[in-house]
């Protein structure tokens, strides 16, 4: 279910702007892996590629190649629309379908790509991607409701929910919790944690001790001025690059000296 | 402005608050406003006395607000100050202009109900005018002819302007993109006799010189409607979020199943609105039935050969070219009116209910 | 969506799947068609007008000749018409946006949206019946005593339908739409600009004059030129109001009144054959010519607006 993936010398463009430059990490299966960096600096960007999300921005593209457990996403022929089959997304805004119940939001991958299940592996399946969201419980009885009438941190677990029920290899979250309460937060960083048994999670945060506190390794970004394409500056183990990293400007930031 | 005149501090009762000192007080402007009409009706009342003319209720209003203005305007100079005694004025020509705007409205709608309501009833709803002379008849003939010819421009223009807005929204670029805005703006412009000229050019190449026909209606509506249709559904579409596409488009859902099943149905009230306020505009439309559909006095449920009657062009007929017995003529024509008046209005309403019901609720 | 990324990385090239092209194709079609139909009417009315503007006419030397007094009708009593009503519609949306009560204001609002949404053929109604009568004491009253002015020169029409009344019912009926405009305009003044005028002891106009009025001026000059387009090609209340006679006069309470192109269009085509069709046509061609130039101006003006004032 989960799968390695491996960036090979990527970069990325908004028309004639080169956004970002160089970009060569690889990512292990069944692991947490955290893009910090400050604003700007082409880590969401990076994140979106991964599963060719920024090609919605019209002009963008990228040079370069990602493989996907050696299979290369950007290989000639290949479907967007698979690739965002297997590697799921959850966004920095809750945004579940506000036309959709509850039940309906979490089955609307499904759904929505016109494929037929009996009810009750419809209902099988929403309670397993629901439990998985850690949702399960708080739900179970208001199925029918709309999904806009939960809570953000409900909303943003529904999300989740959502993107694990057509069972993806990969799960990229880009800073799922900037827009949710302390307490909130706390529910999807466990999430994460459990999801890790099943998922190769890549996760965008602006939080230092999110990134601590869930991932196994971390990449951080950064650019050299406005205008300037973001690199990858350094790429490890998550213990060290808090505590002992190889690069200044990367402790600098870790440590709140800047950004 | 509020703050400065409320009621003076209340340790202070007795003493004058400073602050308004110099000010009329609130209830000035309505006590002045009450003697200048006054005045104004004793002036009128005078001057019908003098020529022997009935005492006229325009003439009091007219002579009352201009007595009122200058009223308050010399009132407030002299105890407030030019500046104040400027924004008096204004605020009672401001307000005048608005009363005086609805004073059409409110005659419009008194004058169709009191003249409509001769000839509201039954025979009026199932009787068509064929071999009526004088009394009598009916609008029925008219009534179909406006459901289908109505119905034949949604028809056309629906779906034409649903898709077209989609191009605008999700697919457009460029210059193809570009044209199209520029030209449903020209298309806004059109007057609609034009657009009725331009479904005669058409049909009259196929029909030849004189063709009549209820479909060439359709079209010319839908020339009018198209335009409509496409810039409300694009301005719903425009509304639903990006996040919501993306979302889709991240489970791996192909594009056209994004927008035929998150996108459309979360613009659903608003597109559904939009349409129902265009058909309420073109209902009314008289000038390009006029021209290609012609009048009748016969039922036709053809819309294909034929002339067709329709409610707004069955009221301006009756009401310009009246046989003996004027007044039966003239009684169906403000009937018609009141009835093309209350479908208006009811798709209006119909527009504004789907609106508030339907539209997707916002978080909480 | 698959075409995203541009010839640099020609290896994206994806299959793109048949439901997705077919979708993509309807809705570009239903664009093209939209630009179709406007090269259709311009064809076919150019066609059917070309044998009137080349052929030999029954009764006028040229048709030119014929359609300049119909070209001067449709001007004069559109000019009319925005002459009284741009200024009350910028004090009916100066009332619902800057007076009336808060709760009160939507109200209103509504109430003159309803004005737009009337029927034309109705305000023909209401101007022949109400409207006309009403107003020809008033115009026998000024060919009396200000005849002297050209514009009310006597004798004075015996119906009261003149031309003025035609540009009454017009004023009413492009109220709504200018209104409805400059509400929208004036609700978007900048908070800010309001607030600094008001705090430096403005009165309401002050603060009006200082802070609305500038803002919205483009936005109501575009609408008065959408309200004009709208005048320019209203066709049945002019048709049933006017009692013309095809003259080129200024006189606006005479009973020889000048027509309008939509309106003697509406008056005529029903019984017309022959080349008389092919000359209402080709007037109906420069009625379309007259409103796309006062609505490209006004599209001209809002456009520079939006792209210079920002918000």
């Amino acid at each position: 279910m989960s799968k390695r993936i491996e960036i090979n010398d990527l970069d990325v463009y908004y028309g004639a702007f080169k956004a970002v430059e160089g970009v060569s990490l690889e990512i292990e299966p069944r692991s947490v892996t955290a893009f910090i960096g400050p604003s700007g600096c082409g880590k969401s960007t990076v994140l979106r590629t991964i599963n060719r999300m920024h090609e919605v921005i019209a002009g963008a593209y990228v040079d370069g190649e990602i493989l996907l457990d050696g299979a290369n996403l950007y290989g000639p022929g290949v479907d967007p629309v698979n690739v965002r089959r297997q590697i799921g997304m959850v966004f920095q805004r809750p945004n579940p379908f506000p036309t959709m119940t509850i039940r309906e939001n979490v089955l609307a991958g499904v759904l929505l790509n016109n494929r037929r299940m009996s009810k009750s592996d419809q209902d099988d399946l929403v309670e397993r991607s629901l439990r998985g969201a850690n949702l399960w419980n708080e739900v179970k009885d208001r199925l029918g409701i709309p999904g806009s009438g939960l809570s953000g941190g409900q909303q943003q677990r529904l999300c989740i929910a959502r993107a694990i029920a057509v069972s993806p290899d990969v799960l990229l979250m880009d800073e799922p919790c900037s827009a949710l309460d302390p307490i909130s937060t706390l529910a999807i960083e466990d999430l994460i944690e459990e999801l890790k048994q099943e998922y190769t999670i890549v996760i965008v945060t602006h939080n230092m001790q999110q990134a601590s506190r869930v991932s196994d390794k971390t990449a951080f970004f950064n650019i050299a001025g406005t205008g300037k394409p973001g690199k990858l500056i350094e790429y490890d183990e998550t213990t060290k690059m808090f505590s002992n990293p190889s690069v200044q400007s990367t402790e600098d930031y870790v440590s709140g000296r800047f950004g | 402005m509020t703050t400065t005149t409320s009621a003076p501090a209340p340790a202070r009762r007795q003493a004058e608050n400073p602050l308004t000192a110099g000010q009329l007080p609130t209830w000035s402007p309505w006590a002045i406003l009450g003697g200048a009409l006054l005045v104004g009706a004793a002036i009128a009342a005078l001057v019908a006395g003098a020529s022997g003319s009935r005492f006229s209720i325009v003439a009091t209003a007219v002579i009352g607000f201009i007595l009122y203005l200058v009223a308050i305007t010399v009132v407030s100079q002299l105890i407030e100050g030019g500046r104040k005694a400027t924004d008096r004025l204004v605020t009672g020509v401001v307000t005048g202009a608005f009363l005086l705007a609805l004073i059409p409205l409110v005659s419009l709608v008194v004058t169709v109900i009191a003249n409509g309501m001769h000839r509201f009833d039954v025979e009026f709803f199932t009787y068509t005018m064929r071999n009526i002379v004088g009394e009598g008849g009916g609008v029925l003939h008219a009534i179909v002819g406006t459901l289908l010819v109505t119905l034949w421009a949604a028809i056309i223009s629906v779906p034409v302007g649903i898709f077209t807005a989609i191009y605008l929204v999700e697919y457009g670029k460029g210059r193809l993109s570009q044209a199209i805005t520029f030209f449903v703006d020209v298309m806004t412009g059109i007057p609609s006799i034009v657009a009725g000229l331009f479904a005669y050019a058409l049909f009259a190449l196929f029909a030849g010189e004189g063709v009549r026909s209820g479909f060439g209606g359709a079209v010319a509506l839908s020339l009018l409607m198209i335009p409509t249709v496409v810039r409300s559904t694009e301005e719903m579409l425009k509304l639903v979020p990006n996040d919501l596409r993306e979302a889709s488009l991240a489970l791996g859902v192909p594009k056209w199943l994004t927008i035929a099943k998150v996108v459309l149905p979360t613009a659903l009230a608003g597109i559904v609105t939009g349409v129902t306020l265009a058909i309420a505009r073109v209902i009314g439309e008289t000038a390009p039935l006029l021209i290609i559909a012609g009048f009748t006095t016969n039922m036709n449920y053809n819309v294909f050969d034929g002339r067709m009657m329709t409610l707004p062009v069955f009221a301006y007929n009756q009401y310009v070219s009246p046989g003996v017995q004027e007044q039966a003529y003239f009684d169906r024509a403000w009937t018609a009116a009141l009835v093309l008046i209350l479908i208006v209005m009811l798709l209006n309403i119909v527009a504004r209910l789907i609106a508030h019901f339907f539209a997707p609720k916002a978080g909480r | 969506m698959t075409t995203a990324a541009p010839a640099a990385t020609t290896r994206a090239a994806a299959p793109n799947r048949p439901a997705d092209v077919i979708f993509k194709a309807v809705s570009t079609t239903a664009g093209v068609l939209i630009l179709l139909a406007l090269a259709g009417v311009a064809i076919f009315l150019v066609a059917q007008a070309v044998p009137a503007l080349i052929g030999p006419l029954p009764e006028d030397d040229s048709f030119w000749a014929w359609v300049w007094p119909l070209t001067f009708g449709t001007l004069w009593s559109s000019f009319l018409a925005m002459l009284m009503a741009v200024p009350i519609a910028i004090a009916i949306a100066l009332f619902i946006t800057h007076y009336a009560p808060r709760r009160v204001a939507s109200v209103l609002g509504y109430a003159i949206d309803l004005l737009a949404a009337i029927p034309s053929v109705i305000y023909g109604l209401w101007g022949i019946a109400v409207l006309a009568p009403f107003m020809q004491p008033a115009y026998t009253w000024l060919a009396q005593n200000l005849g002297w002015i050209p514009l009310f020169t006597p004798p004075a029409s015996g119906t009261g339908r003149t031309i003025l009344t035609a540009a009454i019912v017009l004023a009413v009926m492009v109220l709504p739409i200018i209104t409805a405009l400059c509400r929208e305009i004036f609700l978007q003044t900048p908070r800010l600009n309001e607030e600094a005028s008001l705090a430096l002891g403005a009165t309401r106009w002050e603060m009006i004059r200082m802070a609305v009025l500038p803002h919205g001026r483009s936005g109501i000059i575009a609408s008065s030129i959408l309200g004009l387009g709208r005048a320019l090609g209203e066709t049945m209340a002019v048709a049933m109001v006017l009692a013309s006679a095809g003259a080129v006069t200024f006189v606006v309470v005479g009973s020889q009144n000048p027509s309008t192109i939509a309106a003697n269009i509406a008056l005529r085509f029903p019984e017309a054959h022959g080349i008389t069709v092919n000359m209402l046509i080709g007037s109906g061609l420069v009625l379309f010519a007259i409103t796309l130039l006062v609505n490209a101006i006004s599209r001209w003006i809002i456009a520079k607006t939006t792209v210079d004032g920002g918000r």
